[in-house]
């Protein structure tokens, strides 16, 4: 049980609970090995994934973990919907409400859209990332896949490296991963690391070799070219030149280290298909492992106990 | 809401004494217990001291203001009064309401309505529509550029001509500072201020509050410092090279206030207001995402805060001013990042400036009346703000120690994007008095006799 009805950030849950949510999780990816990877638990709830932006991978793996779980799932996006047609983000809730749905997954393009909605209706929220502020989901299954390489996270240096100003991705893994003793250290151009960012609890390094050359794991972000209005750095062969992860810069970290990335990638922009498809990354384990933390959460938020997990799994 | 009565020859309004007040009159420097007499719409008699036994024995109505402030009516030389154009966020009529609730018996208006106020028809129908609610003297600004484009002059003499009492572009910056510069040469036949919204928009581009430690936690796009700074500098440097008054609107920050502070050293004919909102709150009162916290300039730091508060104490800042800006609900019930700009203040204004100025010990009630009223006046070149015998009966009795929770039916305003309801403030105007009667008058204000 988590202690309010949604789960909008990382910031503000302990590491209790991250650590609840990930072994739970863990206890999903057992579920999804099965022959008939269902369990009928939540065949009572409906859930409706409410998507104002563009989302391919994050949906279908919500709506996957959903299904698994056995509830009734509405898929809302907003083109082609009233959205398209000046409804407000009020309206749209008040009659998705009035359906009864009975928890809501959202992604929103305005930082705290999610908090907006989960201020104004009774059911649970699962924010699938607002604007530029958090994607919890994606952090959980970053520090699952982390914790699973490595054991744990305690004292672990991670290095996130990309277009921090812009990534909720960013915001949340600084959160979670701080929460659970790791040290994290953001990395990219300057222009795109925001200011203060200190204030987060990471640290702040725009020399890419210096910063993975301890790393136990780096989380590689896509450069965000849809969120940028103004010209933010020189384009993506200047960014390549400094802040693009290869196996050159790779053979001078850690043996050990790994390498994350959240996608889609661009391939050749910020990581190269070398290092994509190449033996140090863990990107397909994080798809994964994303279906069964949003397995977890949803069970948690739905009032799923953790010490029936063992009876509802059979 | 009672108007004032319109004077007649054989109805002139009644004798109104007012004794045992706490008298705060700064453009005489007066703060004692004193009495003010007023009929017809002047001042008779205004001192230390009970009232005149000769007035007092036939006045028409006879108030006992024991523990209340008198003070000048309060100006307010920035407020958006959304008239023509955005009926639906405030009317005149409506915003002369807030203002009279708020003791403010003159209001500057800022003329980024539609149409804009850049041809002087637009001018009259704003003193004509402030003349009919009959409820506050609302004093317009033209554009400094048609349609607020920062492209081509007004017709500047026109609109004086017509009633304008200074040009500001402001919601916007004049982007152009040639432009800036020429107008502000020009002002100085016209004798009337010119008012910078200083914001250098390629700086400030997509930002929705302060870029700091919170904007980075929160994920919105941030304005930086420098998007006000800069734009102040350079109109600094116009003012120095034209000669021109140029007034700052709304300042923000310590970086801005060390500008205005060296531009008067060196004798610089500039003024500069403040808001009551960045004296009382901070970008951390974003942390929930609300839009009543949403503005522009954003709410900054604690220390940009104590540079304001010091500022408004050692005169580098000459005014408090709300930039009242009303929005409709569903305007602002919106994510924050896409909410409008925009917090309303008329009502709330002297009770936030009275807490975080006079309570806190920065200041007595004469700086704060001074800031209040008596300065906006003067910035401006009119009358008012002050109660020597001849001038208009504009007054405001307020409750110093009077603690209150703003709440939605406190409010003047059709717009409810009020950062403080709910908050408790300490300070209540009991009752303004404009021209010939009150434009404002909560129960409770003792009569020791009426005709």
């Amino acid at each position: 049980m988590l202690r309010t009805k949604d789960l909008l950030d990382l910031e503000s849950c302990t590491a209790a609970e991250i650590k609840l949510i990930l072994d739970t999780a863990e206890a999903f990816l057992a579920v999804m090995r099965r022959r008939i990877p269902k369990v009928p638990i939540l065949r009572d709830k409906t859930i409706v994934n409410l998507f104002y932006e563009n989302s391919t991978r994050t949906r279908i793996s919500f709506e996957l973990a959903e299904k698994r779980l056995s509830a009734d799932v509405i898929n809302f996006s907003a083109s082609g919907s009233s959205v398209s047609k000046g409804e407000t983000l009020k309206d749209t809730v008040d009659n998705i409400l009035a359906m009864r749905a009975d928890l809501v997954v959202m992604r929103h393009g305005s930082s705290g859209a999610a908090r907006y909605l989960a201020d104004r209706v009774p059911v649970g929220v699962v924010n699938a990332g607002d604007g530029m502020h958090e994607h919890p989901t994606q952090g959980l299954l970053d520090m699952l896949t982390m914790r699973q390489k490595m054991g744990t996270l305690q004292g672990k240096r991670v290095v996130v490296v990309g277009d921090i100003l812009h990534s909720r991705v960013a915001r949340s893994n600084v959160w979670g991963l701080t929460k659970m003793g790791a040290q994290v250290t953001v990395c990219g151009p300057p222009p795109l690391i925001p200011v203060e960012m200190e204030s987060m609890g990471c640290k702040v390094e725009y020399d890419l070799p210096k910063a993975v050359a301890d790393a136990d794991a780096i989380n590689v972000l896509r450069i965000q070219l849809e969120r940028q209005t103004v010209q933010n750095f020189p384009g993506n062969r200047e960014y390549a030149r400094r802040y693009r992860v290869d196996g050159a810069l790779l053979a001078k970290t850690k043996p050990s280290c790994f390498v994350l990335h959240p996608g889609p990638m661009n391939r050749d922009v910020e990581i190269t298909s070398e290092v994509a498809d190449g033996p140090r990354q863990v990107i397909l384990e994080q798809v994964t492992n994303g279906v069964a933390v949003r397995m977890a959460i949803i069970y948690l938020l739905s009032g799923g106990a953790p010490e029936s997990l063992g009876e509802n799994l059979n | 809401m009672s108007k004032p009565k319109q004077p007649s020859a054989t109805n002139p309004s009644p004798r109104l004494v007012v004794e045992n007040a706490l008298l705060v009159d700064p453009s005489r420097g007066l703060e004692a217990e004193g009495h003010l007499v007023c009929e017809a719409g002047k001042v008779i008699s205004c001192d230390a001291g009970p009232a005149p036994e000769a007035l007092r024995s036939d006045a028409g109505e006879l108030i006992d203001a024991r523990g209340l402030l008198l003070s000048p009516g309060l100006w307010d030389i920035h407020v958006h009064f959304r008239e023509p154009g955005q009926e639906d966020k405030e009317t005149i009529a409506t915003g002369s309401q807030a203002a009279a609730r708020g003791g403010f018996t003159d209001v500057v208006s800022m003329p980024n309505t539609q149409p804009v106020v850049d041809t002087a028809g637009t001018v009259r129908l704003i003193l004509d529509r402030a003349r009919e609610a009959g409820l506050c003297r609302v004093h317009p600004t033209g554009a400094i550029t048609v349609g607020l484009e920062s492209k081509q002059m007004v017709e500047y003499a026109d609109l004086v001509d017509a009633g304008a009492v200074g040009f500001t572009d402001d919601g916007r910056p004049v982007e152009d500072g040639g432009l800036m510069r020429r107008a502000m040469d020009y002002s100085r036949i016209l004798g009337v201020p010119m008012i910078t919204h200083a914001e250098d928009l390629t700086l400030s581009e997509g930002g929705a509050m302060h870029e700091g430690a919170w904007s980075t936690r929160l994920g919105l796009r941030g304005i930086p410092y420098a998007a006000e700074v800069v734009c102040i500098a350079r109109d600094i440097e116009l003012a120095r090279h034209t000669g021109a008054h140029l007034h700052v609107a709304h300042v923000s920050s310590r970086l801005a206030v060390q500008l205005i502070r060296r531009a008067k050293e060196d004798g610089l004919q500039v003024t500069a207001e403040t808001a009551p909102h960045f004296l009382d709150l901070t970008d951390a009162d974003c942390v929930d995402y609300d839009p009543r916290f949403k503005m522009n300039p954003p709410l900054r730091t604690i220390d940009d805060q104590e540079a304001l508060i010091e500022a408004l104490a050692d005169g580098t800042l000459d005014c408090i001013a709300t930039d009242h800006a009303p929005h409709t609900d569903t305007e602002k019930n919106r994510p924050f990042a896409e909410a409008p700009f925009g917090v309303i203040g008329l009502e709330t204004a002297f009770a936030v400036g009275h807490d975080r100025l006079v309570r806190r010990g920065s200041m007595g009630y004469s700086r704060l009346i001074e800031l209040m009223s008596t300065a906006g006046a003067r910035i401006m070149g009119l009358p008012g703000g002050g109660l020597a015998p001849g001038s208009r009966s504009d007054f405001a009795l307020i409750d110093p120690e009077e603690t209150w929770t703003p709440q939605v039916r406190d409010l003047g305003s059709k717009g409810r994007n009020c950062p403080w309801l709910g908050r408790s403030l300490t300070g209540r105007v009991v009752a303004t008095h404009l021209g010939e009667g009150f434009s404002f008058r909560r129960a409770a204000v003792d009569t020791a006799r009426r005709d």
